[in-house]
């Protein structure tokens, strides 16, 4: 039965990869989205994690209102909405994007537009529109990410309203700190780590996911040690309950439920086939020569992709090619 | 009307027996190790994969397996995943939650000494969680009664092992159980089911003998830091490089062939 789980999320992620790759954030908008439901998952404290087609989204819901990163596909908006309203009837505020992925920002124009915020001071009076969306929080290479994008793929709404180009920015919402912190060149290079600090969450785009190698956005600055990086300094941040269990519960960006065990097998099944990689290129091999002994075999059944744009030959040739400039 | 009762009586027990928990599994159950000793006790030598029904992909994972891995402060405090746990020094715990209105059996609960896992098996008929649910090391466990035998099928587990050795279990695996009790002993038999490294469900018994002066001591975990290494760095062997690759064959006297696992070491008719 799994097996052929497996096989149906690798489909997927071809599509959704194959979408991002081919298909601007137009065309993905014009694909049937009917037939997905949006799941809410109660993970602890304030958060929820929501589930549907694309990136995961993760909720935070209190007193002051609603904070939301990422936000899937643009055709979704009005489900994704009707999930936030079956959790709060707050006003969505805050939308955090980890990164500029259409399958993570599609829907960043619809939902501010249904949000609004509180404007500060008398700025309200000054700018037009001000307080009357959500504010959309990103890393500044995001923004560049979307100014590099064709014409009209992003809604100016959608685009985000405060960017943010140090080490880290913070927000104190729903009594509550968000930490977001830059990971640089990682998936991207605009990826954000989102901690919760009071709910004990962290969500990770897609720095972590459960479903497949990491797809590593080489022509966006993305890179494997980046991506390692990432998931230490996930680690870092984790701090496990009795057994190594729960505590610290982190959103990937695609895929189930996870803490800290999670990122450590992940992390440590890339970090060996890094090294596995590293060690050919020091013994002087070609890239043809390093596939050749099957670097990621032991763990291809479980997270590679046969076909699709980022294949697992693809994820190879990318670290091999990384590797082989340092 | 005697010989009436005569039939009736045994087939309305049969009923009985098939809507309710026919025996009782409650108790301080401590663990029977004349099965599997080496294996349970000192463990098993690096490279000793004969009897698994492992694929290449386990073989080649296991094979880069260094056990320093134990040594990093995220690894220290796992406790054995719910298929494993039984083989350790599981002197185990067992005990019913009730309903108090209707008295009908909820769940049981285990907790098992090493790292004192405690688990849940649901006997309430309630469905698994959805795929995208968290997996923890207990996993999700359902059970029910076919006659006298608690059967328990359990999802949603964390990546795991099937032997102390580097032998993995995927996170997709599935298990199921079945509890027999005789008496004061009782017998589990795991079936482990794993797409990603088993060619072949994987079966294993494990004992225990009722004993009523049993206490399970606290377990506490913490980690320290047992080597100061650069951050990120994981041990483990490159390929062809396992010191140990030839170690426990040649302590025996065994074909490599063997000690490299695979469903036929399984067989009588490969060690003949």
């Amino acid at each position: 039965m799994f097996t052929k789980l497996e096989t149906i999320k690798a489909l997927i992620n071809c599509l959704v990869f194959t979408c991002l790759i081919v298909f601007p954030l137009t065309s993905v908008a014009q694909q049937d989205f009917d037939d997905v439901d949006i799941h809410v998952l109660h993970v602890q404290g304030n958060i929820y994690m929501l589930v549907g087609a694309g990136g995961n989204i993760t909720l935070q819901a209190g007193d002051q209102g609603v904070l939301i990163v990422d936000t899937m596909y643009a055709p979704l908006s009005d489900k994704i909405f009707a999930a936030i309203r079956s959790i709060s009837n707050k006003p969505l505020t805050y939308i955090i994007n980890t990164h500029a992925h259409s399958d993570h920002i599609g829907g960043n124009a619809n939902l501010a537009m249904m949000g609004s915020n509180i404007a500060g001071g008398n700025t309200i009076d000054l700018f037009a529109g001000t307080g009357e969306q959500a504010k959309i929080v990103a890393h500044e290479n995001v923004v560049n990410s979307i100014l590099n994008m064709e014409e009209d793929q992003l809604a100016l709404e959608g685009w985000p309203t405060d960017s943010y180009y140090t080490p880290r920015k913070d927000l104190f919402f729903n009594g509550e700190a968000v930490m977001i912190t830059h990971q640089a060149n990682a998936h991207t290079d605009g990826d954000s780590l989102v901690f919760f600090r009071r709910s004990d969450v962290i969500s990770t785009g897609d720095i972590y996911r459960t479903t497949a190698y990491p797809f590593i956005d080489v022509a966006n600055g993305g890179t494997l040690q980046g991506v390692l990086n990432g998931l230490n300094n996930i680690l870092d941040m984790a701090v496990p309950a009795d057994r190594q269990e729960g505590g610290t519960m982190i959103i990937p960006g695609h895929g189930r439920l996870s803490d800290e065990a999670d990122v450590l097998d992940y992390r440590d099944m890339l970090t060996i086939i890094r090294d596995r990689i590293a060690y050919r290129i020091d013994q002087g091999d070609s890239f043809a020569q390093v596939l050749a002994t099957q670097p990621t075999f032991d763990y291809d059944d479980r997270y590679g992709l046969v076909s699709g744009s980022f294949t697992t030959e693809k994820f190879i040739e990318v670290i091999y090619n990384e590797l082989s400039s340092r | 009307m005697i010989k009436k009762y005569i039939i009736a009586f045994p087939i309305l027990c049969a009923f009985c027996f098939s809507a309710h928990a026919q025996l009782d599994l409650s108790g301080e159950w401590a663990a029977v190790f004349h099965e599997d000793l080496d294996e349970r006790r000192p463990g098993p030598e690096m490279v000793e994969y004969q009897g698994i029904p492992i694929n290449e992909a386990a073989r080649r994972r296991a094979l880069s397996w260094s056990p320093s891995l134990l040594t990093l402060p995220e690894h220290q405090c796992k406790p054995h995943p719910s298929d494993y746990g039984s083989r350790g020094p599981s002197n185990m715990r067992i005990w019913k939650e009730i309903d108090s209105v209707s008295q009908q059996l909820i769940a049981y609960h285990t907790r098992i000494r090493w790292q004192a896992p405690e688990r849940t098996i649901w006997m309430d008929g309630r469905e698994h969680p959805p795929e995208y649910a968290a997996h923890t090391w207990q996993g999700f466990s359902t059970g029910h009664w076919e006659g006298n035998v608690l059967v328990v099928r359990t999802t949603h587990l964390k990546q795991g092992w099937v032997r102390r050795n580097g032998i993995a279990r995927s996170d997709v695996s599935e298990f199921t159980e079945h509890f027999f009790r005789h008496g004061d002993y009782m017998t589990q038999v795991v079936i482990v089911d794993d797409p990603i490294y088993l060619t072949e469900p994987f079966i294993r018994t494990n004992n225990w003998k009722i004993d009523l002066f049993q206490q399970i001591p606290p377990y506490l975990c913490e980690t320290v830091t047992e080597i100061d290494r650069p951050q990120g760095e994981v041990p483990h062997f490159l390929p062809g490089q396992n010191p140990f690759l030839r170690e426990h064959a040649e302590r025996y006297n065994l074909p490599m062939e063997g000690v490299l696992g695979g469903a036929e070491t399984m067989y009588p008719s490969f060690i003949e």
